[in-house]
Parts: C-alpha cells; sequence; structure tokens
C-alpha cells in the first residue's frame, strides 16, 4: 500500500472580528489615506496589533492516509474538519504547511452544486456532474443508472423548478453516489433527505468503501462512522486531538461529549459542578435511532441529568433550535426541587410538525441565578418525517403541517373535498 | 500546486496517479495551460449553461441578440448621424453604426458577464475546485453566440445596402479575437476587484457607458487629431472597431498604427488581468 494522502502542519488562519467579510473600495481607500504606514504594516507582515484578529481555524495536522483507507472525521462545530477537508479539496489555500495527494480526487462539500432550477432534471445531471470532475462520457454512461437511482422516473426532462424539495435532493444524491473518484472528500452530506433514501446512500457509499477507495468522511452520526469507516481523527480546536481504530476513538469522542467536556457546554469544569445534563433521547416514538422523528404525532423526548448534589431552587429552560441557529420553541419552569441522583425531565408534546432537517435542543439548568448545566444538545434532532408542504423549498415554510383544501359556492356546505396533493404535483 | 490532475491522467492505470501538492504558496506563473485544457469539458459545461440559461423564461428569446444592436443601430443613425451629421466615412448611417455596434455590443456584454460570474457563481467556488480561470472565460465565450446571431443581421444589411465585402475581410477573425481577448483581459481584473470590492458592480454601468464614449462607436475616429490617435489607441476597442469598419466594408483607412497600439494595450491588459486574478485566485473562496 502506497500513501493516498500526506498532510504536514497544515494549517489556516482566518481574519476576523472587525473587518467584514469583504469591504467595500470606499473603506479600504480612506484606511490607505488615514493611516498610510500602518496599511503597509498590515499588508507586508500581516499581523499587527491594532490590526484584524485571526483566529486558526487549523493548525498542525500532520497524518498520512493510506490508499484504500477510509477515514471518519469528527469533532465537535468549528473543531476544523470542514476547513481541513476544503484544503484537500484545494477549495481554499492552506496559510501554512502542505499535503500532497495522490490520484484523482473529488470531493462532495455539498451535494448538487451548481444546479440550475431553468434547467432540467437531464442538463442539470450534465452539469453538476462535469462540476464534480466527471466527463462528458462517463455521465452518458451512468446517465440511466443515475435517473434510476434518484427515482425521478418521467420529471427527468422536467426543468428542476417543477421537483418536489425530495426530488432535488434524490436527483443531487444519485448524481454524486455515482462519481467515483480514486479518493473521495465527503462532508456532511448525508443529514438530510429522507430516511429511506439516506439508506440507499449509505448502502451506495459502502459498496464504494469495500471497493478499495481512498475516502475521507466528516459527519455527526457515529453510527455512519462506524459503519463506513476504519480510522478516525478527532478534531478539537483546529488539531488533532486522537488518531485511531474506529471503536476506540468513537469511544473516546462519545464518552467525552456524553461527560459534557466538549459539545457545547456553557460552564466547564466538570470536577465541582452540581448537575450534568448525560443524554437525551426520543422516547416515543420509538424507533432504532433516538435522535430521529420519523413519524408525525404525539411524542415523548427525554433529558437525562445527573445531579450531584440536591438542588432546592432549580430552574430550567429548554429551547429548540432549527440549523440557522433560529429559535423555533422554548420554555421554562421555574422554582422547583431537583433532588440528587440521576433524573429524566420528560416532554410530552402533542406534535412537532417542523419541515424534515437538523435540529438543535438547548437545555439549560439553573440553581436561583447560577447557571448550573446549560448544553447544546448532542447528537442534533434529526426530523426524518415526510414533507407534506409546497413542494418548492422558498414557499414550504417551517411548518410541516399538512392541510385539506375544498371549494364550494358560500351558501352550501362543501361536498367535495379535494385532498392537496405534493409530492408529485407538477 | 505542482503537478494537475489530467484528463488523460484519470485513464491511467492506479499506480501512476499524478499527484497535486497542496501548500501556501503559489507560483507567480498566471496560466497553467495543461491544467485549463485537461478542465476543457468544465469550461464548455460553463458555457453551455450560460448560454441555455440567458434565454430561458424570456418572451423573445435570442431575438434579443438581433433587438439590441438594431434599436441602438436606428437610435444612433437618427440621432448622430441624421441630426448631428457626423462624418461617417461614406457609408449609410445604418451600416457605420452596425459595424461598429457589433464588436461593441459583444465586448460590452461579455465584459459584464465576465465581472460578475465570480460573483454568481460563488456557491460552486466555495464547494469545489477547478482553475478559476475558468469562470471568466466562459464568460467571454458564451457571448460569442449572440455576436454571430447578430452578425447575420449584418449579411442582411450588406446584401440591402450592396456592399461587396473587399479583400480586407480576411482581417476579420483576427479583429474578432482581439476583442474577445479584450474583453478577457478586462474581465480577469474586474471580477478579481468585484470578488474583493462589491462596489464594481456599481461602478460597471459608468465605465461600460465611458468606454463606448472613448471608442469610435458613435463617431469615426478620424475625428481624433492625428497627434494624439497612438494614445487613443491605447483603448484597445478604438483600434477593434474601426478595424471591424474597415474589414467589413473597406471604406476607411487600415488601422496600422491605431491597431498596433491596440494590440499592444491588449497584450498588457490580458497578461497583467491573469496575473492579477491568479494572485487572487487563492483567496477568492474564503471571501466571496
Amino acid at each position: 500500500m502506497s500513501v493516498a494522502i500526506h498532510m504536514e502542519s497544515l494549517g489556516k488562519r482566518y481574519r476576523i472580528g472587525r473587518r467584514a467579510r469583504y469591504l467595500t473600495l470606499r473603506e479600504r481607500l480612506t484606511s490607505v489615506l488615514q493611516s498610510p504606514a500602518r496599511w503597509l504594516r498590515s499588508t507586508s507582515s500581516g499581523n499587527s496589533d491594532r490590526g484584524p484578529r485571526y483566529i486558526w481555524a487549523l493548525r498542525n495536522v500532520s497524518f498520512d492516509l493510506q490508499e484504500g483507507e477510509v477515514l471518519g472525521l469528527i469533532g465537535r462545530n468549528g473543531a476544523g474538519k470542514t476547513t481541513l477537508l476544503k484544503i484537500l479539496s484545494r477549495v481554499t489555500q492552506p496559510t501554512e504547511g502542505s499535503a500532497e495527494i495522490r490520484g484523482r480526487v473529488g470531493s462532495l462539500l455539498e451535494v448538487g452544486t451548481g444546479f440550475h432550477l431553468e434547467l432540467t432534471g437531464r442538463e442539470n445531471t450534465y452539469l453538476n456532474g462535469a462540476i464534480l470532475g466527471m466527463g462528458k462520457k462517463e455521465i452518458a454512461r451512468k446517465f440511466d443508472d443515475i435517473v434510476a437511482f434518484a427515482e425521478v422516473g418521467d420529471f427527468i426532462d422536467t426543468p428542476l423548478k417543477h421537483y418536489s424539495t425530495g426530488m432535488q435532493m434524490r436527483l443531487a444524491f444519485a448524481v454524486a453516489a455515482h462519481f467515483e473518484p480514486q479518493i473521495l472528500l465527503v462532508d456532511e452530506v448525508l443529514a438530510v433527505g429522507d430516511l429511506a433514501f439516506q439508506k440507499k446512500c449509505l448502502a451506495k457509499m459502502g459498496e464504494v468503501a469495500h471497493a478499495g477507495r481512498t475516502i475521507v468522511f466528516v459527519t455527526h452520526q457515529m453510527n455512519q462512522i462506524r459503519r463506513l469507516c476504519e480510522k478516525v481523527i478527532w478534531m478539537d480546536g483546529g488539531t488533532i486531538r486522537q488518531v485511531g481504530p474506529t471503536n476506540e476513538v468513537v469511544g473516546a469522542y462519545e464518552s467525552a461529549v456524553l461527560s459534557g467536556e466538549s459539545a457545547g457546554r456553557v460552564s466547564d469544569d466538570s470536577a465541582h459542578v452540581k448537575a450534568r445534563f448525560l443524554r437525551w433521547e426520543i422516547v416515543e416514538p420509538h424507533g432504532p435511532r433516538p435522535n430521529v422523528l420519523d413519524t408525525p404525532g404525539p411524542l415523548t423526548v427525554r433529558f437525562v441529568v445527573d445531579v450531584k448534589s440536591a438542588i432546592p431552587h432549580a430552574h430550567h429552560g429548554i429551547g429548540l433550535y432549527d440549523a440557522d441557529r433560529k429559535l423555533l420553541w422554548g420554555t421554562a419552569l421555574k422554582q422547583f426541587h431537583l433532588d440528587a441522583g440521576v433524573q429524566q425531565f420528560v416532554y410530552n408534546l402533542p406534535d412537532l410538525p417542523v419541515k424534515p432537517g437538523a435540529y438543535c435542543w438547548r437545555v439549560t439548568l439553573w440553581d436561583d441565578e447560577e447557571l448550573v448545566d446549560g448544553w447544546e444538545c448532542v447528537p442534533d434532532l434529526l426530523v426524518a418525517t415526510k414533507p407534506v408542504t409546497h413542494w418548492l423549498d422558498e414557499w414550504a415554510g417551517i411548518l410541516n403541517i399538512p392541510s385539506r383544501f375544498t371549494v364550494a359556492p358560500l351558501e352550501q356546505e362543501p361536498i367535495d373535498h379535494l385532498e392537496a396533493k405534493h409530492e408529485n404535483a407538477r | 500546486m505542482a503537478a494537475p490532475q489530467t484528463q488523460a491522467a484519470m485513464m491511467e492505470a492506479p499506480g501512476s496517479y499524478p499527484s497535486v501538492r497542496i501548500s501556501a504558496r503559489r507560483r507567480w506563473l498566471a496560466l497553467d495551460l495543461p491544467e485549463l485544457w485537461a478542465y476543457r469539458e468544465l469550461l464548455y459545461f460553463f458555457v453551455w449553461r450560460d448560454i441555455k440559461v440567458r434565454y430561458k423564461q424570456t418572451v423573445i428569446g435570442a431575438a434579443w441578440a438581433i433587438l439590441q444592436p438594431v434599436m441602438t443601430m436606428l437610435v444612433f443613425s437618427l440621432f448622430f448621424g441624421r441630426l448631428a451629421k457626423i462624418p461617417s466615412q461614406g457609408l449609410p448611417y445604418p451600416v457605420f453604426y452596425y459595424c461598429a455596434l457589433l464588436p461593441w455590443m459583444y465586448f460590452s456584454t461579455a465584459m459584464q458577464g465576465a465581472t460578475n460570474i465570480v460573483v454568481d457563481q460563488q456557491r460552486v467556488i466555495t464547494k469545489i475546485y477547478f482553475p478559476r480561470v475558468v469562470l471568466p472565460i466562459a464568460a467571454v465565450l458564451s457571448g460569442l453566440l449572440d455576436f454571430a446571431i447578430s452578425f447575420l443581421v449584418f449579411l442582411a444589411m450588406m446584401v440591402y445596402y450592396r456592399i461587396m465585402p473587399t479583400a480586407a475581410i480576411i482581417w476579420l477573425p483576427g479583429f474578432t479575437l482581439l476583442a474577445i481577448l479584450t474583453a478577457l483581459g478586462v474581465g480577469l481584473w474586474l471580477s478579481a476587484l468585484n470578488a474583493l470590492y462589491r462596489d464594481v458592480r456599481y461602478v460597471l454601468p459608468f465605465l461600460v457607458q465611458f468606454w463606448m464614449f472613448a471608442s469610435p462607436v458613435a463617431y469615426p475616429s478620424s475625428l481624433v487629431p492625428e497627434k494624439w490617435r497612438w494614445l487613443y489607441g491605447l483603448n484597445p476597442m478604438a483600434g477593434i472597431i474601426e478595424g471591424f469598419r474597415w474589414a467589413l466594408t473597406g471604406h476607411g483607412q487600415p488601422p496600422g498604427m491605431l491597431l498596433a497600439a491596440s494590440a499592444a494595450g491588449v497584450i498588457l491588459l490580458v497578461f497583467s488581468g491573469l496575473i492579477y486574478y491568479h494572485s487572487v485566485e487563492g483567496t477568492i473562496a474564503d471571501v466571496v
């Protein structure tokens, strides 16, 4: 076996703070005019105290990946996983260090890159394939398989704007799944989409993984990592925290997360705290994955808290956030007594009609005015219910609520019930 | 980024993998031609998409490619010709103006397309690697279809005005190439600047307008005093537009001095554009 990817003290620095992500010409001109000396210094050295601040998104990452190995990258948000993947796929340049890649590289930082709503499914398949790096002949050869895999059938010659969100996703995945470079870099692209189709993609990826290809794979879902990867890198704060066989590293990561050591804790000294959130799960409806909600209707969610010493004046807050960090729902309970021991906070909800996707619970526990623990729950809540709203994302809204539609003269009882059709409506 | 991935290498058996080196260092050399060649299919798809999408959802579609220059030609003939009586080298006003509008319209749309393409394609840029220079090249090439369509109108005009092409017409491809290169050179500069400073988007309409009046679109360059002609020629479009008039109709002078200055200007523009674009290229994904 030979080395497929060789990384040597890779680092990436981003500028943050005072400066916007892009400047207007006026800002730059005025800054030059006001203090030419400083401008010269900051552009030549790239680092001055009063200038912009920098953060290292990635630092000192060295690693060798053998040909044919499947590597998982795990770690909390902002740990540098995506940055590393972007450097390896050459989307962005490292600030320091170097890497060498042997073989034809393909990267899937998202699916459906370059899709255009005005073009048909067929045209988009060719376009997306070409952007990923497939040749025209290669796409032509795989075209029928892609269409069959995507289950879009007759819609293939219809403009993409008439597709449901689900169909667009399926087509995007199908193109991606038929992309077979020697080295594949995949960011968390399997987190959305309906569950059955996710499974199909995973199976397809498993096939690819066992066909001797080198794969680097980022995800938050440990069961995917367990199923696909032999080796795992745990990233933390832009550096490699631990490397090794999957079970070992994932185990260490999970116990670190469970003990509340990383993963979005507000308070972080773990030695003398009064209580800790340990885990959360969907109790009802019961499914194989306790963080996936795939049926509409009543649900019961449980948060397990380890209370070291009784809290007489406990307050507890909970919030549900969407992927854009927008608060969707929240409530709080004031002044209750919490005994020592492992406790469960149970929520019964009549329904959680949000559109399919990833969501995050945030729970807090207070002792009077003092924050005992705040947890951005890991893993994310994945809602994988069937979408029943508008088939275009922009009109679907955030609530996934089924509707009935009737038409009748005003003075008369409505007779003809037409159930609104969603999934395949043109 | 030493050895590029090449299409040929993809076909090679495992074991003879091409190797890609990633590091902070950038070669100053602006254009990696073998790599560009390896990405020619992507270039083709970008051009193809641009053309496909351009007239979707328009009512009269590609007829716009004819309407725009024809309407402008009519307005110019009326105001600059009939009313202002600008000399037209003995050509009927519609022919005089249309000859100039052919390269000018191509240039202004191609240049504007190239300027906006990096910002328009930021989703793709932040998600996947390809030589970024493909984008402005695609924008400049996709404008050629409209150019060809509006050229057909000129052929009809030649028949109507009974203008016989002269031997000068063999120079036409050369002038067209110069127009493409000019649009590319300006597009390289402006698209890179546009990624960094969004002001460019607002400056662009004025730039196009000023540039048109600094070019012999609405008037012949013979109105410019002889001793300033070389300076005027530093605007590459000056030589190109005069070249089009001369090559298509045989009227006027072959733009010798003017053309030499223009060609020099174009070469300077493209090379500096490539170098600047390349210097920004590595960080484009971080800033767009």
